[in-house]
């Protein structure tokens, strides 16, 4: 193992030498690993409150959770999950792949990548205590709305808006770094326009997370001071305007779903073409549509707040400026059918998750789509209706893209093969699964079902239960998933260096697994009419 | 390379400087906020200092809207408050006299600030106020209670699909450093 022999010191117990390699690495590789370890982990975590919710969800009444208990449940499960699974997953993602795709020894800001990570545990560590505080978790949902948050919250409130902060401050460094990273590390002769989409589209989120991630700060900043301080910015009886806060809270909250889903839409750019065995169906559309979306997420917020009182002029502005990003994005959903068309197409593991990450996806951004109509939001606001949308979005869209990009990249990580039976038996479970668990959800908006809420009447109680099963083996296969990726590492069929057979990059020029450093001295980035130089 | 490390500590400081000036500019959301609520006349904000002047000349119309009152106390004010009469059928352009009533059932005397708001947000343009306890801090001793005045009427350009408006007051204890020395001798005439 010439990876641990590097870094082990003379003379020290394993443990010591464990922890310190560990806590004080600067390798962009193995910060990438515990990136999305901590993801992982978390994703186990807030799975299993997901799936107290739906167990609660299973029947009418109150079966298993109290509604204050249920109503925590909720708020850590979306808290969770967006800043601690899928978030951090996409950063591990970019630690491990950029500097292997732009051909850079490592990050440009190494200590700091070190420190932005150590601060993560912290801040979940902050998030999860409140569990067991008196009072409760957090209770109010992920939005946090004043004055559900700052006049009515738990105290454990304050935990989490510290948690808050430290998980604002680690993704602004993460993103300074990768955007440092990408403009000056990257190998001689890759022009931005020559960068693989993945890290294009990972330029863009840092760029929305260190314009948006300090909005966020400053919002539970105001709620802090409005605890505790004497401070009214959201209250009305000193003058300040609860409606103030939601303003503020989708200024930052809108941006932050295209941080949940940009780097996906990398992802599937660079799998598809691969498995289509095709170059990638217009390549500077995909560019442009990604920068349009970006720009497009900063004036669109409004359209979560249609029902809390906005001008007539604002809702049509902002219900038009909402179907506008259709357009980028039915541009690159077109780019990927169309790169896929008359390709010589395989289906493994990643490839299956990639499409099945453009079909569901797509099928989100409908029922966004729905949702960005003025009158019909009246009635879909608060249902059901926005619970099956953004799950469709985000658990096809973001977690199918991560799932994608691990099975693609764990042989060049480990150097082994993931059991591909097994792999395909994870998709197929899983596809079932999420449809069977999201898709009945439209139906229960639709027919008036209310979110947030802990019972429900008789009448939604059909498919409440088959979102349930469907959820119950959503989180089951996510066990298989566990064993396929630890069998993964532990072993399996070697890898190649180029592992798929048309691959394109320098980080499948690399040997798998690949070594601790790489690209100590630059790669050669081959013209258009040369191939890269696989070993 | 030493070029490479310039570039970098320019990207570096550049990049830091945008989350610093963005943490400055969700605060300047407040008073953005503000002004924006103004100048469309959301949640009343328009006109909670102004006081609107005298017409002129009356225009009275035939069209007749609803105004419904309300009152809600802040935590911690230990005052009743309510008003004197839940709701008025109004004519457009007519002057109309109401109040609300208020008494401090603590031990204490009590400066309070009522702060208005309208719905529709849009209605706010139309409510025109020439007098309201909303204007001046309100100052009660222990156990006193008042009566306070409010005189609006609606403009007759008032939106055709607007039948009912709702003022309310929310109604918050003024911090003792706070109380102006001025509006409590007002109040006490």
């Amino acid at each position: 193992m010439a990876v641990t022999a590097d870094h082990a010191i003379p003379n020290r117990s394993p443990l010591i030498a464990f922890l310190s390699r560990w806590l004080l690495t600067t390798n962009h590789k193995e910060i990438g690993t515990l990136y999305l370890c901590l993801s992982f982990t978390l994703f186990f975590i807030a799975g299993a409150m997901a799936m107290v919710i739906r167990l609660e969800l299973f029947q009418p009444g109150i079966q298993f959770a109290e509604p204050l208990f249920y109503n925590q449940m909720v708020t850590m499960h979306g808290l969770l999950m967006v800043f601690g699974v899928v978030m951090p997953g996409f950063v591990g993602l970019a630690n491990w792949l950029i500097p292997m795709m732009i051909g850079a020894p490592d990050m440009a800001l190494p200590r700091l990548n070190n420190f932005s990570f150590w601060i993560l545990p912290f801040a979940f560590g902050l998030l999860l205590s409140t569990l067991f505080m008196e009072g409760g978790a957090p209770n109010f949902g992920w939005t946090f709305y004043a004055p559900l948050s700052t006049t009515y919250g738990p105290p454990s409130t304050d935990f989490f808006i510290l948690g808050v902060h430290l998980m604002g401050i680690s993704s602004v460094l993460g993103a300074i770094n990768i955007i440092v990273t990408i403009f000056n590390l990257r190998v001689e002769g890759m022009t931005l326009m020559k960068m693989p989409l993945f890290v294009w589209t990972w330029l863009i989120t840092a760029f929305l997370l260190v314009m948006v991630m300090p909005v966020l700060a400053g919002a539970v900043t105001m709620m802090l001071t409005d605890r505790h301080f004497g401070t009214s910015f959201f209250s009305a009886v000193g003058g300040g305007d609860p409606v103030l806060f939601q303003h503020v809270f989708w200024f930052f909250g809108h941006p932050e779903v295209y941080i949940l889903i940009l780097p996906g839409f990398g992802i599937a750019s660079q799998i598809i073409p691969t498995f289509a065995r095709k170059k990638l169906f217009g390549y500077h559309s995909m560019v442009y549509a990604t920068i349009a979306i970006a720009v497009l997420s900063f004036v669109v917020w409004g359209h979560h707040m249609f029902t809390t009182g906005m001008p007539l002029a604002a809702e049509l502005f902002v219900m038009y400026a909402t179907m506008l990003i259709a357009v980028p994005t039915g541009v690159k959903v077109f780019n990927w059918v169309a790169t896929m068309w008359r390709g010589s197409m395989t289906f493994e593991t990643p490839m299956l998750f990639a499409i099945g990450f453009v079909i569901l996806f797509t099928i989100g951004g409908f029922s966004g789509l729905m949702l960005a109509l003025v009158p019909v939001d009246f009635q879909y606001h608060d249902t059901f209706f926005v619970v099956a949308h953004f799950h469709y979005v985000l658990y096809p869209g973001a977690i199918f893209g991560i799932m994608s990009a691990v099975y693609y990249w764990l042989p060049k990580w480990t150097g082994n093969m993931y059991d591909e039976r097994l792999g395909k038996l994870h998709f197929w479970i899983a596809i079932v699964a999420v449809n069977m668990t999201f898709f009945p959800m439209h139906f229960l908006g639709l027919a008036g079902m209310p979110r947030r809420i802990v019972d429900y009447s008789l009448q939604f109680a059909d498919f409440n239960m088959v979102a349930s099963i469907g959820a119950g083996m959503l989180g089951m296969s996510q066990l298989l998933f566990l064993y396929i990726v630890v069998k993964c590492i532990r072993g399996g069929e070697k890898a190649s260096s180029r592992v798929w057979d048309s691959a394109e990059g320098l980080e499948w020029t690399l040997p798998s697994p690949a070594p601790l450093h790489t690209f100590t001295t630059p790669p050669k980035f081959p013209t258009p009419e040369e191939d890269y130089q696989h070993e | 390379m030493s070029e490479r490390r310039n570039n970098q500590r320019k990207h570096i400081i550049l990049l830091s400087a945008l989350a610093v000036g963005m943490v400055g500019f969700s605060f300047a959301l407040v008073p953005l906020y503000a002004i924006f609520c103004e100048v469309v006349g959301l949640n009343g904000k328009k006109y909670e200092q102004e006081i609107s002047a005298e017409p002129a000349v009356l225009q009275v119309s035939e069209r007749e809207v609803t105004i419904q009152f309300l009152a809600q106390v802040g935590r911690g004010m230990p005052w009743e408050f309510r008003p004197t009469e839940s709701k008025l059928k109004v004519r457009l352009g007519e002057i109309h006299l109401t109040s609300y009533y208020a008494r401090n059932r603590s031990d204490q005397a009590v400066t309070g600030q009522a702060v208005p708001s309208v719905s529709p947000a849009y209605a706010s343009n139309f409510l025109h106020k020439l007098e309201c306890f909303c204007f001046t801090q309100q100052h009660l001793d222990a156990g006193e209670e008042q009566q306070m005045a409010l005189r609006f009427y609606i403009d007759t350009e008032l939106p055709e699909d607007i039948n009912m408006l709702t003022l309310s007051y929310a109604l918050f204890q003024v911090p003792d450093a706070d109380v102006e020395v001025a509006s409590v001798t007002l109040a006490s005439n």
